[in-house]
């Protein structure tokens, strides 16, 4: 699948930032005042922007408000509904802890609620995807998930809570990322079975519908890159985890080693991120003879 | 709503001949003629006189070549468009409710109206049936030329889909799946439609007939298995030939 930028910044940022209104939502760290105000900000500002960024790759983003109704059916409509429900709720509480000095915890419960529900919903996006075999398999809430409450951890300040869930994240990362290697080949896909054709015989294509390319082959048969995913799997998880979980047991980790922690782990999560994209097969690539 | 019918009454889509077609690509250039020129917004091209020229279409053929072991390899063109799936995947992943199955006829469609152009439901699409117009941001597909076979205004002749109309070969039928006896139905269980990429639990109403076996010739050795059918021509000439045979012969 072409890995856009729009979308991974999307998923990325937004994952942090509902991560982190989780946090806040259970009153970790507990702050208030100017203090609050600041995690706030930052927890909104990641949530809000990655939403933003994700109408980048709209056709037509004028009507995305449109995108609100089918909850019933879509994840993607979900995804929008509980987002909006987990700002407006954390907004409110936001709003009371800071001006008012006053913690409604129930509500901040269900914020934090609300804002790992958006993490599952976007997850889901891509877990139902059957057509895409490495997305459809139910590692890929779980690691989603795991992302978003492991970055938060470490936004929020949540040090051992953050090295607990680094670890787990990334050592499931990994397990995630040798699953997926098989996937394709255990769904059984393959040139003769999308055809129909293979009683006949051994299929290859012979001549493509077109010279050119065309938006199926430019959105889901992307091939860049995928022969140096080895390398960048192993960038990614020294970023994402390796490197944080050193710093976390063996250093006192202050203002600048803190910022020094977030940055290694973002780096991490958005080469993983671009490799969840850049490696995941689309069916209908077989039609192409591609995958 | 992208909620799907939960069955429909018609279950209007083709029968396409994989046997028949010769990949002609007649199909898709009326395709593309009559859908840029109809319903919705036109299907967009880029670069079209250029290097790299890409382009929207609904329909189009692939050519596969199948090989048996011991056997000679086989061409089969394989002329893909919409499957206008029952259980379509590609309408309940869409967000706006602009993808819609229609409870009457059960044709796939998108509002291009509501479509905010995400892209999700071409991704859902196992088949590659839809692609989204660079030019105008909005999901296109195959609309079974909803605005012909309904469409009044046509001769009788020309209400069919315009792949359909246009196929020199006769390979593309269209007709309701849902009536046993209808011409696709009948044609579809004579000859074992394929339900292509049944794994993926679309339920498209589409069939394909597969090609016919190959007849299995005997030839002995003898490349020109048509010759010995030949009457011989001429075996004794007559009149002024057979004067000059016996004359050169003579010599
Ligand atoms: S062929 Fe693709 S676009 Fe058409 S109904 Fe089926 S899933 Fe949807
Ligand atoms: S591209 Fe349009 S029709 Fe397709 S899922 Fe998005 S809004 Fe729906
Ligand atoms: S017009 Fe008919 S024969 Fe030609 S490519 Fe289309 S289906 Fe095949």
């Amino acid at each position: 699948m072409h890995p856009a930028p729009s979308v991974i910044i999307f998923t990325c940022i937004s994952g942090l930032g509902f991560g982190l209104l989780t946090f806040l939502g259970l009153n970790f760290p507990d702050v208030s005042g100017w203090t609050a105000f600041w995690f706030f900000f930052i927890a909104f500002g990641l949530a809000v922007g990655g939403l933003v960024s994700s109408t980048f790759h709209l056709g037509n983003p004028q009507r995305a408000w449109k995108a609100f109704s089918q909850w019933r059916t879509s994840w993607l409509s979900r995804e929008g509904v509980f987002a909006v429900l987990a700002l407006m709720v954390m907004g409110l509480y936001a709003l009371l802890v800071i001006f008012f000095d006053t913690k409604i915890a129930p509500l901040g419960w269900l914020g934090a609620a609300l804002s790992l529900i958006t993490a599952i919903c976007t997850s889901m996006i891509y877990g139902q995807m059957k057509t895409v075999p490495r997305w459809n398999m139910s590692s890929t809430p779980v690691l989603y998930v795991m992302y978003s409450l492991a970055g938060g951890a470490l936004l929020a300040g949540q040090m051992t809570a953050a090295l607990v869930l680094i670890v787990f994240l990334t050592g499931f990362q990994i397990y995630a990322w040798m699953q997926g290697d098989k996937r394709f080949d255990e769904a059984g896909h393959t040139i003769e079975s999308a055809t129909g054709l293979g009683n006949l015989g051994k299929v290859r294509l012979l001549e493509s519908p077109h010279s050119g390319e065309n938006y199926l082959t430019k959105e889901m048969i992307h091939k860049i890159g995928r022969k140096h995913a080895m390398k960048l799997r192993i960038i990614s998880a020294l970023f994402l985890g390796v490197l944080p979980i050193f710093v976390m047991t063996f250093m006192e980790v202050h203002h600048i080693g803190a910022a020094v922690l977030v940055i290694s782990h973002m780096i991490g999560l958005f080469i993983s991120r671009w490799l969840f994209f850049a490696e995941a097969e689309h069916v209908v690539g077989l039609y192409y003879d591609k995958r | 709503m992208t909620a799907l019918p939960a069955s429909t009454p018609k279950k209007l889509g083709l029968a396409i001949d994989l046997d028949i077609c010769v990949g002609c690509h007649a199909c898709v250039i009326n395709c593309k003629e009559w859908n840029t020129s109809n319903y919705g917004a036109p299907l967009g091209d880029q670069d079209a006189y250029g290097a790299n020229p890409v382009g929207t279409f609904l329909n189009r053929i692939h050519t596969f070549e199948v090989k048996a072991p011991e056997q000679p390899a086989q061409t089969v063109h394989f002329p893909k468009s919409c499957l206008h799936c029952e259980d379509a995947p590609c309408v309940t992943v869409c967000p706006t409710g602009a993808s819609y199955k229609r409870a009457e006829d059960g044709i796939v469609l998108v509002n291009e109206s509501d479509c905010i152009g995400c892209g999700l439901c071409a991704w859902a699409c196992p088949y590659g049936a839809r692609e989204l117009d660079a030019q105008e941001g909005v999901m296109k597909k195959c609309t079974l030329c909803v605005d012909r076979i309904y469409n009044e205004n046509l001769p009788e002749e020309d209400r069919e889909p315009a792949c359909v109309r246009t196929c020199p070969a006769n390979a593309r039928h269209f007709g309701d799946f849902a009536d046993p006896e209808s011409n696709v139905s009948k044609m579809s269980a004579e000859r074992g439609g394929l339900v292509l990429m049944e794994d993926q639990d679309t339920k498209p109403v589409n069939r394909y007939l597969p090609p016919r076996p190959k007849a299995d010739i005997q030839t002995d050795g003898d490349i020109d298995i048509l010759a010995p059918f030949l009457e011989p021509v001429a075996d004794t000439p007559k009149g002024l030939l057979g004067w000059l045979d016996k004359a050169l012969e003579a010599i």
